[in-house]
């Protein structure tokens, strides 16, 4: 339907309007992170002496650096054992009508109910008793667990409402061992699932606050998140400088975000439209 | 026919043993200890090396006679309002994007941005942009203005809706975005036939749209009641639970009695009530929606 040329302006005017008021957090950010400390001109009208020097200081002050490593390392891990032991699981979860196995779907159900808050400080003493507290290792084992519901949701849906069975009859009557039909028949099929769990599990992993907070504290490996709640402890009122360290943190995922926004959109609607 | 049933079956069910690397995985990071959370609420578990006993309710009555009451209140009433205003604000947002607008797509992809910045990062920009007069962002344009600084953040009330702006601000983005896709499944013709029959548009949205939709909304408001009472980043970096502990939320005051107090059975406590909210609030959400959705 073609709406009125009135109908049409108020429309792009709307649409724009709301833009920009959603932008204007973000140009704050920039704007107060290139001006030097003490430049008190108001928050929105751009300072005349614009400087890089905060990014230096951020960067070389804070421990962004080696948390920006530590973060890339933690998330990797995490993702790809999320996502071997999810997609192992799915398929005979999917594909089994048993009763035992529709009992440990649901099992598995329960888990995206459970607030992560209820085991984390028993797990917080089983970590201390293995001596992995403080260690990044602690995060990729409760990553790796506490995530396992959503994805497994996710792909043994997929599999139920998208993958049909006959590939892998096929693939059977051609001689392929039930591992090879996974591998080379069911794990192919299950791309675009695959990209919306790594996208989800992803951005929850980088960002994820609460869990380092309790499991890393006191040891000297930082995720993002950490480095900044200490940097930003350490300069408490210097918003300029950490501004700075904001943007610093937000670039790698902000990058990935804009070269992949078609996929990252799509993928986040495709798996939570229901 | 039979056959080909039990030749799709035998591949699955003879690789049952996929399951057991995520079971174990799952069992050990999430079950058990969830199970001894639950155990160790009744316990006076604490930081410090005195052996645990058994207290019954103790660490619930200690708790629900001091401030967690308040704060499980604050909590539902921060996820109520914060699904609210996220789903009028991501539908209208929705329908407004999904019609002919030039460069639609970037207004999307600016919109959503916020949802993969870290929480923490976004507490902090709303925490500088209402912060005290002299020095927040806002007040420093009312200033500029010549008008009256406000103390945004000194106030609980207002400090409390600072917190849901931040949130909303972060999230609406996703919520439109789920809108956009439940949208697709709305054909054009049954829109035109509607208009045709003389339809204005707000009931072309109520009769046409609105029932279709009934999946995207369920899951919106799901996944909104759920994050909304879990909140913990953007309190932390806004607030922190303060002015006089007038902001905490279930989770804020979890990880206070734990950090501050080292009284890890009041921990494990609240950990427990916040379990038991998410799992009957969602359970009732998700009964009355699908009722409504298979009424439609």
């Amino acid at each position: 339907m073609k709406p009125s040329r009135a109908a049409n302006i108020v429309m792009h005017t709307t649409a724009y309007g709301t833009t920009a008021i959603f932008l204007l957090p973000v140009y704050v950010l920039i704007n107060l992170a290139i001006r030097p400390t003490g430049d008190l001109t108001p928050a929105l009208i751009p300072s005349s002496r614009a400087t890089l020097d905060n990014f230096i200081n951020a960067w070389t002050q804070s421990s962004l650096p080696g948390a920006i490593v530590t973060s890339v390392i933690v998330t990797v891990l995490s993702l790809l054992t999320i996502t071997a032991l999810a997609t192992m699981a799915a398929y005979p979860l999917a594909r089994s009508t048993s009763q035992l196995s529709t009992l440990t779907f649901y099992g598995f159900l329960i888990g995206l109910l459970l607030p992560f808050q209820l085991a984390l400080l028993p797990l917080f003493i089983q970590m201390r008793d293995l001596g992995l507290l403080g260690s990044i290792w602690s995060l990729i084992i409760v990553y790796a667990g506490a995530q396992l519901p959503f994805s497994i949701f996710l792909i043994t849906s997929f599999l139920r409402s998208a993958v049909p069975h006959d590939f892998e009859e096929a693939a059977r009557i051609d001689g392929c061992s039930n591992i090879e039909v996974f591998w080379h028949i069911v794990v192919p099929l299950l791309r675009p699932v695959l990209g919306t769990c790594l996208i989800l599990n992803g951005v929850g992993i980088w960002n994820d606050f609460f869990t380092p907070l309790i499991y890393l504290a006191g040891g000297g490996q930082l995720t993002i998140p950490m480095a900044l709640q200490q940097f930003v402890g350490r300069y408490a009122s210097n918003w300029p400088l950490i501004f700075a360290s904001l943007l610093i943190s937000m670039i790698p995922i902000l990058t990935l975000y804009l070269v992949f926004q078609r996929y990252v959109i799509r993928g986040f609607a495709g798996g939570l439209k229901g | 026919m039979q056959a080909k049933a039990q030749a799709h079956r035998s591949v699955g069910r003879s690789l049952w043993w996929f399951v057991v690397p995520a079971a174990i995985a799952y069992l050990y990071v999430v079950i058990v200890p969830s199970a001894q959370g639950v155990y160790l609420s009744f316990t006076n578990w604490s930081s410090s090396p005195k052996p645990r006993t058994f207290v019954g309710w103790d660490n619930y009555a200690a708790l629900f006679g001091g401030d967690a009451g308040q704060a499980a209140w604050r909590t539902l009433w921060l996820a109520f309002v914060v699904v609210v205003i996220q789903n009028i604000l991501g539908l209208g947002l929705a329908l407004l994007l999904n019609e002919q607008i030039r460069g639609r797509n970037v207004l999307r992809t600016i919109i959503f941005a916020p949802l993969v910045v870290s929480s923490l990062v976004v507490g902090y920009l709303f925490k500088y942009l209402f912060g005290a007069p002299g020095i927040g962002g806002v007040n420093s344009m009312l200033n500029a203005l010549g008008l009256k600084q406000v103390d945004f953040l000194g106030n609980p009330s207002t400090a409390m809706w600072i917190i849901v702006v931040a949130i909303v601000w972060q999230f609406t983005g996703s919520t439109m975005v789920i809108y956009l896709a439940g949208l697709q499944g709305v054909p054009d013709d049954l829109q035109e036939a509607a208009a045709l029959d003389g339809a204005t548009y707000w009931q072309r949205f109520w009769y046409v749209t609105r029932p279709l939709l009934a999946p995207a909304i369920t899951v919106n408001l799901m996944l909104g009641l759920i994050g909304g009472l879990k909140i913990f980043d953007q309190i932390f970096a806004v607030t922190a639970g303060g002015p006089a502990n007038l902001t905490h939320t279930i989770s804020t005051l979890l990880y206070r009695y734990y950090s501050q107090f080292g009284q890890y059975g009041k921990a494990v406590a609240l950990a427990t009530v916040l379990a038991l909210a998410v799992g009957i609030l969602s359970f009732i959400q998700f009964t009355v929606l699908r009722r409504q959705e298979r009424a439609l």
